[in-house]
């Protein structure tokens, strides 16, 4: 049985990882292992995660790691990146972490252009406690905290993480979409997200689509149709800001 | 590059100057704050010194933000602090229970202001049991608190020394008095006392391979079983516990033949001194018990004193019974009667201690 390879720098003993089968965040922790793999920048990488399911990537790597706290990586990485420039710090959280309870730190540290990363999954709910509504989910999705439907008269539309921080970064900054469904364009947005805060151009920002089969009660098959058919229409993926040229 | 402060040097400063010098004397490496009355001169003072020395400074989005840059500045390895007070103080909880869940050497200054609320942008000492006990955890923190511009360079020194020896998130307690009042001190060097700064050590980035020269570092503030938490809990309680002997400080004046204690903390205690002379001079046995440090509390030495022979037991705070609090806690199962003069937000002279006493006899 040929074993699928993990990247060198995901953390055996940690193995098998604690994510639900069908969860996206394994995919876009592969992607981001493959990328620190490429550019052979393990030791001066700290990853940092926040709380709910991206909580469960705390020793993921062997990359010294960090845990803080619901929406609070944000500003543990700019302390961090401020205090040792020569460390490459990327931040990892959800959509409820970044665009909900820590989105005054998301908002303040892209203007100010932090030469930090920050990935984002966006799997339209609050997995961790048990599929709440999150600034993300989707007009008439069905949550726990509205089980008729997302009504956006009542809680407003989807918010749309890149565009909102592509429209307020200054000159340097990165920000892209990307989507588990689409793995090698996710990972080449990662590790260009790396390379930009490694060349100190400025805010890197990159939303990874991601599923939640466990909280959206789907199976495989619906799970991969709600992520192409619903999420990747309302969240078209792409680069939005790149300092690099353009390839292809 | 040129030290801050060399030997010692006579001036006249605002407690919120006089910080600023001081953490600059202790080798801090990066202020991060956020905006607010009775502080922001510390800011102020530190953006205008920082850059000759090579230190930093962000000013935040807002105190969460504040509190959790210093947690990050300190991961990475770097003395960092921050500065703030009442409704500023509340939004700190979280990175500080943070800090003490990961033994994070942070340091802040709290200059108290009135409450509850955004109360007054005055003063008062209504932030003890915020910066004694705050946050979702068991108060396992260092606070010092001060009572005039001199000590509030002496502690700020001290408490990266305490914060970065003991890993327990640090405080220094002031107040708007203090932190807006100018007063005669003399600032110094540390080195030219005797005093070693302690160096700070990184968490993460580390050197050497990983893999091969060392494991990755896994940081956690989270636990699987209750049963992990609880061990862990514990273990950092008999570790507390075990340093409190070394930690406490008090401050007594008359106490040996005392029939009358006031107990009192911060700048009240500099009034209870001088109601204490006054007292004494009127041939009332009255004598005066100053904490220092509010955690760990004195708790043996008043224990000692007020089994020497005190009738009754004064306790005086501008604040309703944030200290009181603290005594019944910390003095349970002693028999002396504990008389209270609690003016929530006002300061408090020595003829209002000499009434109150007066009163009493």
């Amino acid at each position: 049985m040929v074993q699928p390879a993990m990247p060198k720098t995901w953390y055996i003993p940690s193995k098998p990882h604690k994510f639900c089968p069908g969860c996206g965040h394994p995919l876009i922790l592969k992607a981001l292992g493959e990328a620190v793999d490429e550019l052979g920048v393990q030791n001066q990488t700290i990853f940092g995660c926040d709380i709910g399911c991206s909580l469960l990537s705390w020793n993921f790597f062997a990359l010294d790691s960090t845990q803080t706290h619901h929406g609070r990586t944000t500003p543990v990485m700019v302390g961090m990146k401020r205090a040792r420039p020569e460390l490459i710090c990327v931040g990892y959280m959800g959509d409820g972490g970044g665009y909900s309870i820590g989105a005054q730190h998301l908002v303040n540290s892209a203007i100010r252009n932090e030469k930090i990363t920050v990935i984002l999954a966006n799997n339209t709910n609050y997995a961790m406690t048990g599929g709440q509504l999150a600034p993300t989910t989707l007009p008439g999705q069905k949550t726990e905290t509205t089980p008729f439907g997302r009504d956006p008269e009542l809680t407003g539309y989807p918010t749309k993480g890149p565009e909102m921080i592509s429209a307020i970064t200054g000159d340097g900054a990165y920000v892209a979409r990307g989507t588990v469904s689409k793995y090698r364009q996710l990972k080449g947005f990662i590790k260009k997200a790396l390379q930009n805060q490694m060349e100190g151009n400025g805010f890197s920002f990159v939303e990874a689509l991601s599923t939640c089969p466990t909280n959206w009660r789907t199976n495989a098959k619906q799970t991969w149709n709600w992520l192409e058919d619903n999420m990747e229409p309302y969240f078209p993926v792409g680069e939005l800001k790149s300092p690099f040229k353009k390839e292809g | 590059m040129e030290k801050p402060v060399t030997g010692t040097k006579k001036v006249f400063m605002t407690g919120n100057e006089t910080v600023a010098w001081a953490a600059l004397a202790a080798d801090v490496d990066i202020m991060f704050g956020y905006p607010i009355t009775p502080q922001n001169e510390i800011m102020h003072y530190w953006t205008r010194l920082a850059p000759k020395y090579g230190r930093q400074f962000l000013q935040t989005e807002d105190e969460i933000s504040a509190g959790f840059t210093v947690c990050g500045a300190i991961i990475a390895g770097k003395k960092a602090f921050t500065a703030t007070a009442g409704p500023g103080n509340t939004l700190m909880q979280e990175p500080f229970s943070m800090a003490e869940a990961m033994r994070l050497p942070t340091v802040a200054i709290i200059q108290q202001r009135g409450g509850p609320s955004s109360g007054t942008v005055i003063y008062s000492q209504q932030e003890v049991t915020l910066t004694t006990y705050g946050g979702n955890g068991e108060g396992h923190r260092i606070v010092y608190s001060t009572a005039s511009n001199q000590e509030l360079y002496d502690y700020t020194i001290k408490a990266f020394n305490s914060a970065w020896k003991y890993r327990f998130p640090t405080f220094v307690l002031g107040d708007g008095y203090q932190a807006k009042m100018r007063e005669p001190l003399e600032i110094y060097d540390p080195a030219t006392k005797n005093i070693q700064m302690i160096k700070p050590a990184p968490m993460v980035g580390l050197p050497g391979q990983i893999g091969v020269d060392r494991e990755p570092q896994h940081l956690c503030n989270i636990y699987s079983l209750e049963e992990e938490l609880y061990e862990v809990v514990l273990r950092v309680q008999a570790e507390y516990e075990k340093i409190c002997p070394e930690l406490v400080e008090y401050e007594c004046r008359d106490c040996e033949d005392a029939e009358i204690l006031i107990v009192s903390h911060g700048v009240v205690s500099s009034s209870a001194e001088d109601a204490v002379i006054a007292l004494r001079a009127q041939g009332i046995k009255a004598g005066s018990f100053r904490p220092i440090t509010l955690r760990p509390f004195p708790d043996q030495k008043l224990r000692e004193i007020l089994a020497s022979g005190v009738k009754k037991m004064l306790v005086v705070e501008s604040a309703y019974g944030q200290l009181v609090r603290l005594l019944r806690q910390e003095m349970y199962g002693m028999t002396v009667p504990m008389e209270t003069l609690m003016m929530p937000g006002v300061g408090i002279i020595d003829a209002d201690i000499m009434s109150k006493v007066k009163s009493l006899i």
